[in-house]
């Protein structure tokens, strides 16, 4: 990581930061394991679930990151009309909830989906979603336009003025260029998309197929729901951790420092496109591929909207509330940590994947419990907690961009005598808008979707949307559901679409 | 961006407007999700019970049954809950071994196919597990039968779902000595498990499978409510396993009378007319103006299976390592 030469922006608010991702991830292990009667190790079951969890993020994670590679490259150097609009599209599946996601993949690849519909006509055998590749097709589904969108601002990253001196040289802009970029670039969306599939839960069980299919999380659900073995769910919650940090240990080493230097931010002219065809082909298979369950799922959930019962819209403007706030906290504290830099940064950024949404919960809740009804706190722990979750894919997207205006510009703001907030109004801010945007709309589109802290707070007054989904469900109003489903899936696009449309304001992407 | 300011604001005002609290004496019931959804009991029996307590009843919803003894065991003796409603009898060992339950001293005279004489559990509603399929399909009449068929079912994980957890209970009191290899015949005919029975349904009306498990009263549900009569649960020769939803006082209660009340009214004819269309389970004591029309469309099991909560208990790591190792083959 860059070292600053001198001091630029203020350091407390990157130390706050930091210290409230801490008691959210370790500090709420911590609260578990101390109230934990501990008992015995892991079992073989245990280690059985470690080898799948690791075995299928893998998979997913490599298959993901290869898919997106050719993709990115191809919407990177491709000018075509809706391609501004497809990229925002892009960002949808990820922000599903998992269950929405699954609706959606099923009436595709499902037994009465498209796909086999198709085979059926053609008089070949049907395939089945269950399994080990169902898994590992869900995953990719969600991931792979996280990992076009990441890698597609590591394209974007590189400054016009380079491919225009490639041009004139003549030279292969595809070992200067891109493959520098990738080396950087690569290693850290794969762990990003790695630890997203290690802690996986409701896919794996459903997609699954079996207990086969069992995840270290559903490991930690079953301590805590129905054995109530803090102990355990506190050691498995260790073992994530472990498993995650290996992984970044092996992705820092093979990351690299940027040696790219600076440019005007100019559109990229390139010169050396042949075979329009290949790339024009890549995006309309992606398209299709991650289009077509989306559709499904607004098919689906059309009759039902005019099935939602009233209280329906106050659970969505709840919703909305808790993902402005969210947002607006995960950016703040992507900022200050960003603006901090360093190894705490890549540290915190990286822990709150690693960490087991229901031992975080539970934590938070026995932090809580002490001092106040937890009930009365299920949104604003909610927020708390959706931030922190959603810190990473911000950081992600913001800190690189950070350190590059850092390393680029520090000196000229040096000399100026520009203040410490001066630094970060004037030159930082306007330079990373466009990651900045991404990341607010990806933490305020995940915690609309998220099912995960409120369970274990809330009370009767303080439903969210995907909690209303799933009481829809419980009382056999699956048509209702599916109704909900496309509300929760229109709005977390709409919040997505206006932080990430903010954020790239005129700028060409 | 001034209005991003104020949105933590209007959601702290409007937290504490929901956390006011009247002078009136508040009851509180912690209770599952689906209780005190606006299609579940709740609205109706909170209406029905402050006509006459002179009380405010207040539910707290979380998760499923498993995750409210979660929740129990998290708070411990300093919990504010007065009345804990939604456990059944596989998970009342665990709740009772937490010592946080009084007696209910509740006589009444209640309709289970079986005799109940907990002193601190009391049964609100009870059902038949089921698989359910569509009418005019192939219909097993018996688990073996089921297991050496090509029939395709859905069934929920016994490690985060109560139904899930309730069909080991099943196999296990119908085959007690042969209840792996029942799972091993069984193994081909899953297409998939579920973290919970939403998942489950929602895959078996999609068409997914052939049958889910779920409960013998399901049908009645798409009857009533949807006027659908397309769907059969399927009686079997073994009997059906029972799931016994039971409430009972927390001892620390600091409203102890109107806790008292509320376990009195739970089996009045109030409640108990409320629970079979919204909860979709038989009640506890058949009300005065008998079953819901409908309900006498169900298949009605012979044999009704339940083991003590403490038989239970005692066998479900078994149970559990036997399904986990059949279908890991």
């Amino acid at each position: 990581m860059a070292q600053r030469a001198v001091a630029i922006a203020p350091r407390w608010p990157g130390a706050a930061a930091a210290a409230l991702v801490l008691v959210l991830t370790i500090g709420t292990l911590a609260a578990v394991g101390w109230r934990a009667e501990w008992q015995r190790g892991l079992s073989p079951a245990d280690w059985a679930a470690i080898r799948f969890t690791v075995t299928q993020a893998l998979v997913s994670a490599g298959l993901s990151v290869l898919l997106a590679i050719p993709v990115a490259r191809a919407l990177a150097r491709r000018r075509f009309r809706g391609r501004s609009l497809l990229i925002t599209l892009m960002g949808a599946p990820f922000l599903l909830p998992v269950v929405v996601a699954v609706i959606g993949l099923l009436a595709v690849f499902g037994r009465a989906g498209v796909v086999n519909s198709a085979l059926a006509w053609l008089g070949l055998p049907a395939i089945s979603i269950f399994g080990f590749h169902g898994v590992v097709l869900a995953h990719v589904f969600f991931n792979l336009p996280l990992a076009i969108r990441l890698i597609l601002q590591g394209w974007l990253a590189i400054p016009a003025e380079k491919f225009r001196l490639a041009a004139s040289l003549n030279a292969p802009v595809g070992r200067l260029l891109e493959w520098p970029m990738l080396r950087r670039v690569v290693p850290g969306v794969f762990l990003v998309i790695f630890l997203i599939c290690l802690t996986s839960f409701a896919v794996a069980l459903t997609l699954g197929g079996g207990p086969r299919a069992t995840t270290v999380e559903l490991a930690i659900y079953q301590a805590l729901r129905f054995d109530f073995d803090l102990g355990r769910a506190a050691l498995l919650a260790c073992v994530q951790f472990g498993l995650c940090v290996v992984a970044a240990a092996i992705v820092w080493r093979l990351s690299l420092v940027d040696t790219m230097g600076t440019g005007l931010d100019r559109v990229v002219q390139r010169w050396d496109l042949r075979w329009p065809v290949l790339d024009y082909l890549m995006i309309g298979l992606v398209a299709l591929f991650l289009f077509t369950p989306l559709c499904m799922v607004v098919w689906r959930g059309l009759p039902g909207l005019a099935l939602l019962p009233a209280d329906i819209w106050a659970a969505a403007g709840r919703s909305v509330i808790v993902a402005a706030c969210s947002a607006l906290l995960c950016l703040c504290m992507a900022l200050a940590l960003a603006l901090r830099g360093g190894r705490v940064m890549e540290v915190v950024g990286v822990l709150p994947l690693a960490a087991s949404g229901l031992v975080v919960g539970t934590g938070a809740f026995l932090l809580v419990y002490p001092f106040i009804n937890p009930a009365r706190l299920a949104l604003p722990i909610t927020v708390l907690v959706n931030a922190t979750l959603a810190l990473p894919f911000a950081l992600r997207a913001i800190g690189q961009a950070v350190d590059e205006v850092a390393r680029d510009y520090s000196r000229l703001g040096a000399s100026l005598g520009l203040s410490r907030w001066g630094w970060v109004r004037i030159v930082v801010l306007p330079r990373i808008r466009r990651p900045l945007g991404f990341g607010a709309g990806l933490a305020a589109a995940l915690s609309m979707g998220d099912l995960g802290v409120i369970t274990l707070f809330a009370g009767e007054a303080q439903q969210t949307l995907p909690l209303a989904m799933y009481r829809l469900m419980g009382a056999y109003r699956m048509e209702a559901a599916a109704g909900a489903a496309l509300l929760l899936l229109a709005l977390s696009f709409v919040a997505f679409w206006i932080c990430d449309r903010g954020g790239r304001g005129n700028a060409d992407l | 961006m001034q209005k991003s300011i104020y949105l933590p604001l209007v959601a702290g005002f409007a937290l504490c407007a929901s956390g006011t609290v009247a002078q009136t004496p508040v009851l509180q019931v912690m209770t599952y999700d689906s209780f005190v959804s606006d299609w579940g009991p709740g609205p109706a029996i909170e209406a029905a019970f402050e006509e006459t307590c002179g009380c405010d009843l207040q539910f707290i919803g979380t998760g499923d049954g498993a995750a409210l003894l979660a929740r129990l065991q998290l708070e411990g003796p300093r919990t504010e809950a007065d009345i804990v409603l939604g456990l059944d009898t596989n998970l009342i060992a665990a709740a009772r071994a937490t010592g946080l339950f009084a007696p209910h001293g509740v006589t009444a005279d209640l309709d289970l196919p079986i005799t109940w004489d907990d002193p601190e559990f009391l049964p609100f509603d009870w059902g038949y597990f089921a698989f359910v399929g569509n009418a005019g399909a192939e219909a097993p009449t018996s688990l073996r039968a089921l297991a050496d068929s090509d029939i395709r079912i859905v069934i929920q994980d016994p490690r985060s779902s109560t139904p899930g957890l309730g069909l080991l209970m099943w196999v296990k009191t119908a085959y007690p000595d042969s209840a792996a290899d029942l799972w091993a015949d069984l193994a081909d005919n899953i297409v998939t498990v579920t973290p919970g029975w939403s998942e489950a349904y929602g895959l078996f009306l999609e068409g997914e499978a052939d049958a889910v498990l779920s409960y013998t009263t399901s049908p009645a549900y798409h009857l009533i409510a949807e006027e659908d009569d397309s769907k059969r649960a399927w009686a079997f020769d073994e009997g059906h396993y029972m799931q016994v939803e039971v409430a009972a006082k927390v001892a620390g209660t600091d409203q102890p009378e109107l806790a008292d009340q509320f376990l009195a009214f739970m089996v009045s004819d109030a409640f108990q007319s409320i629970i079979p269309t919204t909860n979709w389970m038989y009640p506890a004591v058949i009300p005065e103006a008998g079953l819901p029309a409908g309900f006498e469309t169900l298949i009605t099991p012979d044999l009704a299976l339940l083991l003590s909560p403490e038989d239970a208990a005692a066998i479900r790591d078994t149970a559990l390592d036997e399904w986990r190792n059949a279908l890991s083959q």
